[in-house]
């Protein structure tokens, strides 16, 4: 038997899977360079067209049909895409955009302002009140409560004039006893005394205190201390424990470093079983 | 009524349109201006322009899409905007006077100068960064937000900025940029 013009169903099924992978890779490749802006030159049109080609006399559902149309689409929005870059490059307006990006960051802002200035003409208008806003303002109006109504209402207080000493303010907790930052540095001189010549100290031996408020608060700012610079967290997950490294000096890493957000649960069982481990 | 006296009241007509805000966006369309002015708004609009020049204001158009490479076409201007606008440029005072701070027209430069370097289009991501440099981190996204709220910038559902309508009518882009190069070039001269 002749097997000649033959084809291995096997066969052709690997050819179509291994087409549409090509087609599915042009696809993800365009619509890359459409999303992020890149150089749109560097897909290979003619090689692409030639793939699509390649290919088309396999389809038979509408899926393939489809896949193959979606394709052909991307390479023509590329296409228009390379189209407007040269248009742009022929235009006055044709900058390099790293060249600009870096006198961006160069110049000062009141020299960008500056030079902003002379290349932006704002519109001058003049603000009116329409036929539909006066009838609104009318409504508005007409609903609303005789003033004497409305008096009674708020129920203002008279009082005697008097005057409150420093100390009253923070007795009413208007004002803090100490500077925050102040409070901060306070902190960390006692974290730097607790730890000692060990470098570094258990998280509940430090925040932990006789009172779950005061716990609280020494959570609080030790999560400061850490924001800040002042300290950082050594984290063994495994033991789940967490121990507070003072630093001999504040370090900023604001923008050095990836900020990563760590939760320490202080809730009030936890506080109690700290407490009574400790009187155990 | 003599030519002039027709063309003296169509002129006060067309500083009624041009000056006063009707619809949330200021300026008036080109149809707008025919029906109320005629088929020669353009005329009108070209003899209030030289009077407004000694007030160091004029008449600017914003096109739909692109703006036209040559004398625009009567069914052109019917589609444009017209406004308004200040003539030369404004001092730093009178910015602030405007409820501008230096830091927002700052930013503002700087979100519009690396779009038109983009092409027109760059992602939010990448103006926030730049302005990231010049402006406290808080006040980043607020100016971006602002700048779109004023229609300086649009913005699309894949987070990329474009320059909208505002800047077509109040930037003059080409100005904008041979500004930031000579701006180096003078740094350049300082410096020898």
């Amino acid at each position: 038997m002749s097997r000649k013009g033959f084809t291995p169903l096997s066969s052709k099924k690997q050819r179509k899977k291994l087409g549409a992978g090509h087609l599915q890779r042009i696809i993800d490749q365009c619509k890359s360079v459409e999303e992020r802006g890149l150089d749109p030159f560097i897909v290979d049109i003619d090689d692409l067209i030639a793939v699509v080609r390649q290919y088309f006399p396999e389809w038979e559902s509408i899926d393939e049909y489809s896949l193959d149309s979606e394709a052909i689409n991307r390479l023509a929005s590329i296409i228009k895409i390379q189209s407007d870059w040269v248009k742009h490059r022929s235009t006055s307006l044709y900058t390099d955009p790293f060249l600009i990006e870096e006198k961006l960051r160069k110049l000062s802002r009141e020299r960008l302002a500056s030079l902003f200035l002379n290349a932006w003409h704002p519109i001058i208008e003049l603000e009116q009140i329409s036929s539909y806003g006066m009838i609104e303002a009318i409504k508005y109006w007409q609903s609303l409560l005789p003033l004497d109504e409305r008096w009674a209402r708020t129920g203002a207080f008279k009082t005697e004039l008097g005057s409150a000493t420093r100390n009253d303010l923070v007795a009413e907790r208007i004002m803090a006893e100490r500077a925050f930052t102040e409070e901060l540095e306070v902190l960390w001189c006692e974290l730097r005394e607790r730890v000692g010549g060990n470098a570094r100290i258990a998280y509940w031996d430090f925040v932990g205190a006789e009172t779950y408020e005061e716990t609280s608060k020494r959570a609080y700012m030790t999560s400061f201390l850490v924001t800040y610079g002042y300290a950082t967290f050594e984290i063994h997950r495994l033991e789940e424990e967490i121990f507070i490294v003072p630093f001999s000096e504040p370090r900023s890493l604001v923008g050095k470093k990836q900020a990563v957000s760590i939760p320490v649960e202080v809730n009030f069982e936890e506080w109690k079983r700290w407490k009574d481990s400790k009187h155990a | 009524m003599t030519k002039k006296a027709q063309y003296q009241r169509k002129l006060k007509r067309a500083a009624h349109l041009l000056f006063y805000k009707r619809h949330r966006r200021p300026g008036v369309k080109g149809w707008e201006l025919r029906k109320r002015l005629g088929s020669d708004y353009p005329k009108v609009l070209g003899l209030l322009d030289a009077y407004l020049e000694r007030l160091d204001l004029q008449i600017k158009t914003a096109f739909e899409g692109e703006k036209p490479s040559e004398k625009p076409t009567l069914d052109q201007m019917d589609r444009g905007r017209f406004f308004v606008t200040i003539r030369g440029g404004m001092t730093p005072k009178e910015t602030k006077m405007s409820g501008w701070r230096i830091d927002d027209v700052a930013g503002l430069a700087i979100a519009m100068a690396f779009i038109i370097a983009k092409k027109g289009k760059a992602s939010r991501d990448d103006v926030e960064d730049l302005l990231r440099d010049k402006l406290p981190g808080w006040r980043v996204d607020i100016n971006l937000d602002r700048y779109i709220r004023a229609g300086y910038l649009s913005q699309d559902e894949n987070r990329q900025l474009y320059l909208d309508w505002r800047t077509r009518a109040e930037v003059d882009e080409k100005a904008l940029v041979d500004l930031l190069l000579a701006a180096e070039s003078n740094k350049k001269e300082e410096a020898k």
